[in-house]
C-alpha cells in the first residue's frame, strides 16, 4: 500500500494554521469578514472551495462528518466532499444531522435542531451582502466600519416597490449581535430563524472571494426588515410526498412529462428519519410543534 | 449677537496644490445661512477644487474649513472624525453633481434613491419613507406615477430634478452644487433655475454653486466670487459685480453674455 500522500485532510498544518488564525478572529468579531491566504483545491471555485478549507482546518481525527448540498446528503457536490475527506483525512461520515460534529453545508440549515459541540461550515459564494449596490470594495469595507447600512434597506425597499412584499428570498440579509450586516450564503430565508442563538459555531468560507466569517454559539442574529414589512420566512405550501411532513422546507420535483409533481423535503436525513419512524426525530419535530 | 448672525461656513485661507500644479490658492470666505454664493470663471480656474475642498472629499493643502453643527458649534472640519464627516454629508450637506449619474444610483428606482438617505438615518418604516419620497417627487415637479422607475429612463432634465430632490430629503442647510444647468437645454434650464431658487428661499438653504454661467448667477446668487487662475479676483454682490465689474477679466466676462 501506498504512504499517504496528503497531510492530514489535505491541507498542510502551516496553511491550517492560517485558517484557524482567521476562523479565532471571525469567532471573535461575529459577523466580520475576516480576509485569508485562501489555497488552490482540487476542485473548481464554484464547489466549496471556501467551505473545504475551514472544514479541513477544524477537522480532527475523532470527528464525524457530515455534507450537505441543497439539504441533501447524496448529490454530487456532497459525495463528493465527502469522499475527499474519507480520502484525505480517513475520518468517519455519516448522513444523521444528530451524529455528526462537523457538517458541510451548501444552501441549507439542517431541519434537525442542531446542538452544543456542533460545527456548521457554510460554502458562500460572494460574501459581500453590500456587493450588488455597491460594487466597490474599498467602499463596502469603509461601510462595514462605519456601519454605515441604510443601502442594506435600499435593496428591500426596492423589493418592496416592485413585487408589493420583500421578494428577496435566499441570501436573505442578518445583523449579526446587533454590528455587522451579514449575507448567510445563499440560504433560503426559511433557514435564516435557525441561526439566530443557534447553539452550535456556524463558520463561512468563501474560496474564490477568499473570505471566512462566523457566528459563535448563541448570538443574536436578525433578518433585517421594514416596521410595516417585518420579515417572514417562505416555504412551499405543501406536504412532503415521501414523509408527509408539513414544517420543513420542501423541494418541488418534476415526476413525469406530463405536468406531475410532487414536494420533498429538501433535507434528506430529516425526511428519512421520519420515513423511519425513528421516535428521536418525531420527538425534535413535535417539539417545534 | 444671536447663533443665526454667525456664519454657516468658513473657508479660511484654502489653497490646494495637486503637485506642482496650482488648484487654488488663498480662499477665504464666509456663508452665511440662506445665503447663495457664486463662483463663477473659466473651466480649470479651481472652482470645482474648491467646492471639493470645502466638503472635505479633498485635503488642503493650506487652510482650513470650519462648518457650524446643528448644536451651533462651529468646527474644523479636518478634526472631525471620518464617521461624522460621511454623517454629515448625507444629512445635514447636499451635494448636486453636474452630471446626475454621478449623484444617483442609477440601478435602483427614484423612490429608493430618494429614500437611501433617510434610511441612512435609520429610518424603518417603508410607507413613511414611500410618502416622503413622493411629497418630493411633487416639490421637484416630477411626475409621482414615475416613483417606481429608474432614473435611466429619466431625461436629462428630470434626473437633475431628482438629484436635488434625493439631496434635500434630509433637510439639509448647506448645499453645493457643481453646475447644476450644466449640459441641459435652454427651456429646461429655465425651469430648474425657478424651481432651484424656490426651494432655496423657501428652505433657507445655504449654497455655494459653481457655474460659468453668468445668467445662472444673476438668477440665484446673492454674492459672487470671481475666480481666475486659482485665485479669487472679485468677489461682491451679484448685481454690483455684473453690473459694475473692475477687473478686466471679470469685464470680459460680463461682456461676452449674448443680448437678450
Amino acid at each position: 500500500m501506498n504512504a499517504p500522500a496528503y497531510n492530514f485532510a489535505y491541507l498542510d498544518e502551516q496553511t491550517k494554521r492560517m485558517i484557524r488564525r482567521a476562523i479565532l478572529k471571525a469567532v471573535a468579531i461575529p459577523g466580520y469578514q475576516v480576509p485569508f491566504a485562501s489555497r488552490e483545491m482540487p476542485m473548481p471555485y464554484g464547489w466549496g472551495t471556501g467551505g473545504v478549507q475551514v472544514t479541513a482546518a477544524v477537522l480532527g481525527p475523532d470527528d464525524v462528518l457530515k455534507v450537505i448540498d441543497q439539504g441533501a446528503d447524496d448529490t454530487t457536490n456532497a459525495v463528493s466532499i465527502r469522499k475527499f475527506f474519507v480520502r484525505t483525512a480517513g475520518v468517519r461520515t455519516t448522513t444523521s444531522t444528530q451524529e455528526a460534529t462537523v457538517i458541510q453545508t451548501r444552501h441549507r440549515i439542517p431541519e434537525m435542531p442542531l446542538s452544543e459541540g456542533q460545527v456548521l461550515v457554510y460554502q458562500v459564494p460572494i460574501p459581500e451582502p453590500l456587493r450588488f449596490l455597491e460594487p466597490r470594495e474599498t467602499e463596502t469595507r469603509r461601510m462595514h466600519a462605519l456601519s454605515e447600512y441604510g443601502l442594506m434597506h435600499v435593496k428591500l425597499y426596492e423589493d418592496i416597490a416592485r413585487h408589493g412584499h420583500i421578494a428577496t428570498t435566499y441570501a436573505y440579509p442578518v445583523k449579526v449581535e446587533g454590528r455587522y450586516v451579514m449575507d448567510p450564503s445563499p440560504t433560503p430565508k426559511f433557514d435564516n430563524p435557525k441561526m439566530n442563538h443557534c447553539p452550535a459555531l456556524q463558520l463561512f468560507g468563501a474560496g474564490r472571494e477568499k473570505r471566512i466569517y462566523a457566528i459563535p454559539p448563541h448570538t443574536e442574529v436578525v433578518s433585517l426588515d421594514f416596521e410595516d414589512h417585518p420579515f417572514e420566512r417562505y416555504r412551499l405550501d405543501g406536504t412532503c410526498a415521501l414523509c408527509g411532513a408539513t414544517d420543513s422546507f420542501l423541494d418541488e420535483v418534476i415526476a413525469d412529462d406530463r405536468g406531475g409533481r410532487m414536494f420533498v423535503c429538501s433535507d434528506t436525513d430529516y425526511c428519512e428519519g421520519r420515513r423511519t419512524d425513528q421516535p428521536s426525530v418525531m420527538e425534535a419535530a413535535s417539539d417545534r410543534g | 449677537m444671536t447663533v443665526d448672525d454667525e456664519p454657516l461656513l468658513i473657508a479660511d485661507g484654502l489653497s490646494k496644490w495637486y503637485g506642482r500644479q496650482l488648484g487654488c490658492c488663498d480662499v477665504s470666505f464666509r456663508l452665511y445661512e440662506g445665503e447663495v454664493i457664486a463662483v463663477v470663471g473659466e473651466s480649470g480656474s479651481g472652482k470645482s477644487t474648491l467646492l471639493q475642498l470645502l466638503c472635505a472629499q479633498l485635503a488642503p493643502s493650506a487652510g482650513r474649513v470650519l462648518y457650524r453643527m446643528r448644536d451651533g458649534v462651529t468646527r474644523d472640519l479636518a478634526a472631525l472624525g471620518e464617521a461624522e464627516r460621511r454623517f454629515l454629508f448625507r444629512t445635514d450637506w447636499g451635494f448636486v453633481h453636474q452630471d446626475a449619474a454621478l449623484g444617483l444610483r442609477m440601478t435602483v428606482s427614484a423612490g429608493a434613491n430618494v429614500g437611501e438617505r433617510l434610511m441612512a438615518v435609520g429610518w424603518r418604516h417603508y410607507g413613511r419613507i414611500r410618502d416622503t419620497a413622493t411629497n418630493w417627487l411633487d416639490r421637484v415637479e416630477l411626475d409621482r406615477a414615475r416613483i417606481d422607475d429608474s432614473p435611466q429612463t429619466y431625461s436629462g432634465g428630470m434626473r437633475q430634478r431628482l438629484q436635488i430632490a434625493r439631496n434635500l430629503v434630509t433637510q439639509p442647510r448647506l448645499v453645493l452644487m457643481d453646475e447644476p444647468t450644466g449640459g441641459l437645454d435652454v427651456s429646461v434650464q429655465a425651469r430648474l433655475l425657478d424651481l432651484l431658487r424656490g426651494l432655496v428661499a423657501d428652505l433657507r438653504l445655504s449654497v455655494v454653486i459653481v457655474t460659468h454661467d453668468l445668467a445662472v448667477a444673476r438668477l440665484l446668487s446673492h454674492r459672487i466670487m470671481v475666480m481666475k487662475d486659482g485665485q479669487v479676483i472679485e468677489t461682491g454682490l451679484t448685481d454690483q459685480v455684473l453690473d459694475d465689474p473692475r477687473e478686466p477679466y471679470t469685464q470680459l466676462l460680463v461682456s461676452s453674455i449674448l443680448p437678450p
